[in-house]
This record gives structure tokens, sequence and C-alpha cells, in this order.
């Protein structure tokens, strides 16, 4: 996101800025990560299936020649189970048809490496010896981690090498099996569809004729991939695989498995966070019909019944006395107060110096007292701004579920999660078992958004299977401790002050964010003896790198502690600070009396990529072309997730409501393995993006959520969904994300339209434009 | 015990007459089709059909339903659903699909009263929930399966 022409004013800083990062992981700078060679892998570590030969780590051909793909993302709806077989294939050469995904099982050359480079504490497109190295320390640390994980918009990054290496090496053995049956050089071999064709062209051998011989060379060290000119599916449309089970009914998720001999568990969870039980009473409960057993873990008690409803029933039989916790009379104002003083007190770790935007401000400041005595001049001028955005919950719509099976010193654990590999480790350390006799089972997962990158239910589901002799328990929580004990999107605070010349234009900016470090919080749930003070990127992303061209700036995180326990929400820290400063630029440029995309142009002369996705963006929306009278329009762009994305927003006040009509979605993603999963999460994304600013607030009084089910939290309806026009930017980047990057730009993007319909600018979210609040009044 | 027809065979279930129909379904019938969302009526991912119109099941007691004709998503040989479905995968409705047993079923209510819905019928009727954000995609296959005009494409390129 920073090219050539970013200046660090103090590299000093941000070497230890790296060095954090990677001594976090108890790594030096230096290390070098994984090829996708090395992440080939040996065919033992697929499980075996009969009249399959795995041929390598990542794929099995049956002799019919159906070609089977492990897939170690978890397929929530973003298309991993096509998108990554779709890799695979193209270098293989394979029969579309033919080719089959499954999940994988939890193996090191399975881990996600990409995913670790969002840790890195600078964009990824930057170039240097130190982005390198803190590149190659980051992704080994994800391997040496096994962090076999789905999320970070990373699948397609991190898989883009080693499952065309490995489509690439299965494609050469069968080859070479194939020449030698018909005594001809490899090299004059072709592929296609799923068979090797003999330098003649007439003689056809298929894929599973070769196989098991195929299985029995080594393979070679170095494979050539195509040109992206030769791809035959990478880019093509290919109708996702998982689609057909999810229109019948038929698609499994972890709400839905049924185990012989199961059981069912409703939680009654501590309402306060921290609080754990002190003593409970069940024996009315277990007067009811089909309960089996109320029982206690820690933080909640469990009803365990024949069916789920009757165990989710009997739990208003139970009485439960909850511990006293300083949490108690905790609200969210009290966090508020933190930020405030946080932010008062001006401290803040330094994520990017460039100039001296702290002294130009000051000089800004004194030169607007003298201009403001002598009237007439304008002079330079300060410009001051906090903005804020709540804490959200997930709502995915699959509610928390887990199934768990502890007998005979093994465990057996089905569960939609994004984390597999901490699933599994979570299981065993619960357990006291070795992670080798925990057997996951990965069901599809109905909504991921970050809150199944936490292991919370693993954990819960496999303490009352140690308490249902042997029985498989299954877990689900209602919708309302769904809402109630989400690891919420942080809520944030940032200070913003510019400096603007005589004439209008910034020439420093001086940023400071405070909130609860999402990254940081999460790796002290896995390893409570790591430290919760380092720098975290998530936190501060999207601030930090700020696209635009201004002389002087000055980015700092301030990390501010509460009971309210955080983690990663679709986007993560792009979600709020991508509305700070997609906001505030724009207030800078109507300071200046810029029309908004100019002003952002003309900022992004180093930003090639940039540039040409808010161009785009601005044709395609028809920026400054007349509108309805009543309408006004927006912009906002955002990179993220190594991809870049801008939309325009159109709306209006209809019947005291906020009306969103048109977004135009222009995104720069890299190459596009996949078009429609890219349009599809951008429509997506704006969906979710438009329900958090207009309605997502999650809000804490005597330390416990008060939202509980979607009518306290509404999700955005199909009735007010806008029109969405999305369009991809073609490029011959690597790939970048795809599933969060549609996120950020859209409540600045709104909030910046209402601006233009009123004046008045929205510094908080969700947005609520005060002719709202007067129409609702009135009515 | 309580007696009904599923998807036009006859079932029954001993259990509590106030047990939702939704649970009956799922965790005495395994039929896991239909999906469990809040229990509260508000985001239809539990949508099924009694006597042919769209009901929210986890808000309907099962004793409600006995002797009557209940349908669910593995329904088979409906022409309507049939068409929905087909139209569901031609545009790639989709992602994660939690909610889109419900969805269909509600779509296929939508049609069986009314085969050529506008975008305003479309609004009025389909209030499920989806947190992927399918809804541009559900509208789209709705018109398609209804043979009715689409609202202006999306621009792809």
């Amino acid at each position: 996101m920073m090219g050539a022409q970013h200046v660090v004013a103090d590299p000093g800083r941000r070497r230890f800025l790296l060095a954090g990062a990677a001594l976090g992981g108890g790594l030096l700078v230096g290390c070098s990560a994984p090829t996708p060679e090395d992440r080939l892998g040996s065919p033992d570590v697929l499980p075996v299936r009969e009249g399959h030969v795995a041929l390598n780590g990542w794929v099995r051909i049956a002799t019919d020649g159906t070609v089977t793909v492990a897939v170690p993302r978890a397929e929530m709806g973003q298309g991993v189970f096509t998108a990554l077989p779709l890799l695979l294939a193209e270098e293989l050469d394979a029969d579309w048809d033919d080719v089959r995904a499954e999940p994988a099982p939890v193996d090191r050359i399975y881990a996600n490496q990409a995913m670790m480079l969002n840790a890195l504490p600078f964009g990824v497109e930057e170039d240097g010896w130190l982005v390198r190295a803190g590149s190659a320390a980051l992704e080994r640390l994800g391997s040496v981690l096994s962090l076999q994980a789905t999320g970070g918009s990373s699948s397609i990054r991190d898989a883009w090498g080693p499952l065309r290496v490995a489509g690439a090496t299965a494609r050469a053995m069968l080859v070479q099996v194939a020449a030698q049956r018909w005594q001809v050089d490899a090299s004059a071999c072709r592929t296609e569809a799923g068979r090797v064709i003999h330098p003649d062209g007439q003689r056809k051998l298929g894929y599973g004729e070769l196989a098991s011989d195929a299985a029995k060379l080594a393979p070679p060290e170095h494979v050539r991939l195509k040109d992206p000119k030769q791809f035959r599916l990478i880019g093509r449309a290919a109708p996702r695989q998982d689609i057909p089970a999810k229109v019948n009914g038929s698609a499994v998720f972890g709400i839905d498995v049924r185990v012989p001999g199961m059981v069912f568990a409703s939680l009654i969870q501590a309402p306060v966070f921290g609080a754990d039980v002190a003593a409970f009473d069940g024996s009315e409960a277990l007067k009811q019909r089909g309960i089996l057993k109320v029982v206690r873990i820690p933080h909640a008690v469990a009803v365990i019944a024949d069916s789920w409803w009757r165990a989710k029933q009997a739990r208003a039989l139970v009485k439960v006395q909850w511990t006293a916790t300083p949490n108690d009379a905790y609200t969210s104002q009290d966090l508020a107060r933190a930020a405030d003083e946080a932010l008062r007190d001006g401290f803040g770790m330094p994520y990017l110096m460039r100039g001296d935007a702290e002294g130009r401000i000051e000089q800004a400041r004194k030169g607007s007292q003298a201009s403001s005595q002598a009237a007439e001049d304008p002079g330079p001028r300060v410009l001051e701004a906090r903005y804020h955005a709540p804490h959200l919950s997930h709502g995915a719509l699959e509610p928390i579920n887990c199934t768990a099976r502890v007998h005979e010193g093994r465990v057996e654990l089905w569960v939609s999660t994004q984390v597999a590999s901490l699933a599994r480790w979570r299981a065993a350390q619960v357990a006291g078992v070795e992670t080798d006799q925990v057997t996951l089972h990965l069901p599809l997962v109905g909504g991921g958004f970050g809150r199944r990158l936490e292991v919370d239910m693993v954990e819960q589901a496999v303490r009352l299977a140690m308490q249902a002799d042997g029985r498989p328990v299954k877990m689900v929580w209602t919708r309302e401790e769904d809402t109630q004990h989400d690891f919420y999107r942080p809520a944030a605070w940032a200070d913003f002050r510019a400096a603007l010349d005589e004439r209008g234009r910034a020439i420093a900016w001086h940023n400071r964010v405070a909130a609860q470090p999402p990254t940081n919080m999460a790796t002290v749930r896995l390893l409570p003896w790591a430290s919760s003070k380092l720098p975290d990127k998530s936190q501060i992303e999207g601030a930090f790198d700020v696209p635009y061209a201004i002389e002087h700036m000055k980015v700092q995180q301030l990390q501010l502690e509460s009971p309210v326990p955080v983690g990663f929400w679709r986007s993560v820290g792009h979600s709020y600070n991508a509305f700070f400063t997609e906001c505030f630029a724009d207030e800078l440029a109507h300071a200046e009396g810029a029309d908004p995309v100019a002003w952002r142009l003309a900022r992004l002369g180093a930003q090639p990529r940039h540039r040409a996705v808010l161009d785009e963006v601005a044709r395609r929306a028809g920026w400054g072309t007349p509108l309805p009278a009543g309408h006004a329009r927006g912009v906002a762009l955002q990179g993220s997730f190594g991809s870049i994305c801008a939309q325009v927003v159109e709306a209006s006040f209809e019947g005291g409501e906020v009306r969103v009509h048109r977004v135009t979605c222009v995104i720069d993603c890299g190459v596009v393995v996949h078009p429609d999963t890219v349009v599809a999460q951008m429509q997506g994304s704006i969906v979710f993006a438009l329900t958090a600013a207009l309605h997502g607030e999650i809000t804490v009084a005597e330390g416990r959520v008060q939202q509980s089910s979607f009518p306290d939290q509404p999700l955005l309806p199909l009735a007010r969904t806008p029109r969405i026009d999305v369009h991809l930017v073609p490029s011959a980047h690597p790939p970048g994300g795809v599933g969060e990057p549609g996120v950020p730009p859209l409540a600045p993007a709104l909030a910046n339209a209402l601006f233009g319909l009123t004046g008045e600018r929205l510094r908080s979210l969700p947005l609520r434009p005060k002719v709202v609040a007067e129409a609702t009044a009135v009515s | 015990m309580i007696q009904f027809q599923l998807n036009g065979r006859p079932v029954q279930a001993d259990v509590e007459p106030d047990m939702p129909l939704l649970w009956v379904l799922r965790d005495e019938l395994g039929h896991t089709g239909t999906k469990f969302g809040c229990g509260v009526g508000a985001c239809g991912a539990c949508t099924v059909h009694l006597q042919g119109s769209a009901i929210r099941s986890c808000v309907m007691p099962v004793v409600a339903v006995a002797g009557q004709s209940v349908q669910t998503i593995e329904a088979e040989g409906d022409a309507v659903l049939e068409r929905l479905q087909a139209a569901w995968v031609k545009h790639q409705v989709p992602q994660c699909g939690y909610c889109q047993s419900g969805m269909l079923m509600a779509a296929a209510s939508l049609l069986r009263q009314n085969p050529h819905p506008t975008d305003a019928d479309i609004d009025a009727a389909m209030t499920n929930l989806c947190r992927c954000g399918t809804y541009v995609r559900v509208r789209a296959a709705i018109h398609t399966a209804a043979e009715t005009p689409a609202p202006p494409k999306t621009e792809v390129a």
C-alpha cells in the first residue's frame, strides 16, 4: 500500500516493530519461509480411499479419473472449495467436471503462511530487505505454528503457489508414465482435460489409468508453471462446488451433525464478563422429561438432555448463583472515558512517522492565532476531529455449536471452525490427550466472519463430553448467547489533527487510534503467557497505511483495556479505520474546497493501482453527474488484505430513514481466480458493512451485553438492499484477498454521502443523522 | 403421539405438544435441512410450508400442525421449488448457505401465491435474513424462476 514515495523518518522504529512481531513468535528476522515445493507433502498425508491414489499431499486420482483436491480452508461460502481446486486443476490440466473437493486433514503443509502476512506492520506491497525478511519470518511462523486457519482474506494468497505446484507436479508424473508406456519423449506429450495425449495427437491415456504407476515415481524437483495466458480455468466461470447441496437441504453444517447415541446440551452462561458459577441447583430441571444431567463447566451451567429443545427449556428451572466480579458495574461509557483519557494523555506507539507532523500542526496553530487577529487573512489552520466506532457482534446465522465425544482417551470433534488445527489442539489440551488422539470432522461453516477463529466452543463441548459417560454431546447456543458471548469488533476512537496551509491544503496529518488490540487479545486467550502489550497491527491497519501523499504524517496506536472480549471481525481494524480516515480525508477535501475524488487523485501520484481504482469507480458511478433531487453521492477508497477497493454510495432520506439506492464498487485484487466469487464477496461485503453502518452497535451495562436476539441487532433485509454494481480491474499482480476488502469503504462512502445531503458531518457509527432522529421524534 | 404429513408422507412424533415444529423436524425426524437461526421467528432460517404457505417453524408448536401437511426443503417433485432451486444454482445464490433453505421456502410460498411478483412484492415477502448478503442474487433468482424481468443486472467486467 505504501509505494516508493513513502518516506520513513525513523526506520529504527519500524525495525523495532518488526522485531517485536517476529520475536513475539520466538523467531528472528531472517528465517526463510517454506516454499511451495517444500509444501508439496507426501501422499501418505492424505487418508487412504479405496480405488484412489495420492500423488502428493494435495491430490488423489481415482481409477475412474476423479480428481480429489484436499482443501485445508473452511468453506464458509467464500468459495474455497471451488477456487482452491481450480488452482490445482489448472496446472494438472484436469477435466473440471472430474474435480472434487474435500476437507484436508491437519498437517504442516497446509499451514496458512499468507495469513501471517497480515501481521506485518506495513503494507506487503512495499519492497526492501526489511519487508522481505519480515514477510519470510512471519510466513515461517505460520508454518511453525501449523496454523491451519481460514481468515485474513488469505486463502488464495496462500494457495497460489502450493496448489499450482502440486498440480503441475502431479501432471509431470502422469505424463512421465504415459511417455514410458508409449516409449516417447515426455516433453512431446500434451495434456488436456484429464488425459495425456500422444505426440501423434491420436492416442490418449486418461489420468485414472496412469495414476497408480505415477504414484511409484519420485516427484520432479522443479516444475514449470503456466504462463497466465495459458490459463483455461483460472479467471473463468466455474460453478461453485458447494452450491447444489445448499439448495436442497442436504448440506451438513456443524449444527446438523448427527452421531449415534448423541445427547444435547444447552448452556446458562455467566451474563457478566468474567463471572463464574458460585453455586447451582438443577434438581427441578432433572424432574423434566428427557433431562439427563445438569453439570458445571467454567463460566456456565449446562443442561444435558435427549433433545436440544428440552435442554433449552429446562434451563429456566436451574437456579444459578454467580460470583461477584470487578466488572459487575462496567458500562460502555467506562471504555469511552478510558479512551478519552488515553487520547488526552497524548502517548501512543508510533506506527508511521513521516516528516514532522506535530511540529507543522503546532506551527499552523500559532499561525492561525496570529491570522485570526488579522481577520481578513485566513492563514494556516488546524482541523481537528474525533471519530468513534462501537463494539460489534458477528451474528453468523448458524449459532455457535460444537459436538464432541470423549471416550477411552480419545476425542472426536465435529465443529464449524475457521481454525482446524487450533480446534484439535484445544480439544487435546482440555481432554488431557495428545493431539493425535483427536479425530476432527469439519462440516460446512454457516458464517464465520472471524467469530469461528475462536475455539471457546471446542473447550465447552469437550468439557461437557467429559461429563457425559462417553456419549457424544451436541452443544448448541441460542441466538441470545451468540450475541452476548461473542468476541466483539473492538470499539475504537480516533483523534485527528491536520495542518492546512494558507490555501487550505493539508500539509500535516496526525491520527491516534485508541482501541483494544484484537490480535493481542486473541493470542493471550490461546497462550496465556503471551504478552498483551506488543504493537498490534490489526488494531491500526488502515490508519497507518493511508495512501495519500501528505508531506507530514504521524499515526499512533493507543491500546485500551476492557473486560469486553474482542476478536476478529470481517476486515478487523480496517472496518473502523477506513471510516475514520476516509471521512477525515473528505473533511480535508471540503476544507480545501476541492472535489473529494479530485482531492484524493491529486495525492495518489505514487499509487497507480489506487489511482486506477478510484478513477474507475468515479467513472462507473457517474461521479459529478446530476442526481435526482434529495440524493447525494459519497466516495471512499481503502487498500486492505492485498487488494484495493473503492465504492461510491448514492443515498437519500426517505420516510425518515437513510436509504441507500446504489453502491458502485471497483476492486483491484490482482489476478482473479474465480470472478463470480469476487463479485459475490463484494455484494455480500457491502450488505454486511451497510448493516453495521446503519444498525451495528453492541453496548454493555452492568458488565453484560444489552442486545440479545436479531430484533435488537437488526440485519439489513432484502428490501433495504441497494442496487450493487461491481467491476473488477484487470490486473497481473499476484492475487489479493477478497473476503474482507469490500467491507471498509462502505461506511465512509455512506457517511460522506450523508454529509453531502445535510452538511452534517457524522463522526460516529452507527450513522444516526439528526434529520432521522427528528423524523423519528415527530412520528 | 402427534401425527402430520411431512413431504407427502405420514409421520408421527412422541413429543410434548409445545415442542416447536423446527425441533421435531430436526432432532426427532432427522430433517436437518430446516435451520435454527434465532428461535423467535425473526430470521426465517426455519421457514417451512404448512398447508402450502410459509411459516416460521421455530415458533410453531407441533400440536398446531397435527393432521396437516408440512413441506420442507427436502420435498421432492414440487415444480415451483424445483424451478427456484434451478434458478438458485444458475445465479450461484448461496454463500455460506445456512439461510438458503428458509429463503427458498419463502420464495416458493411467494410464487405459489403470486406467480409473477414485482420487486415490491419480493421486498414484502422476502423478510428472511442473510448474514452473507446474498439478497441481490435472491431477488434475481426469484425473477428468473418467475420469468419476470429482473432489475438492472449487476455489472461485471
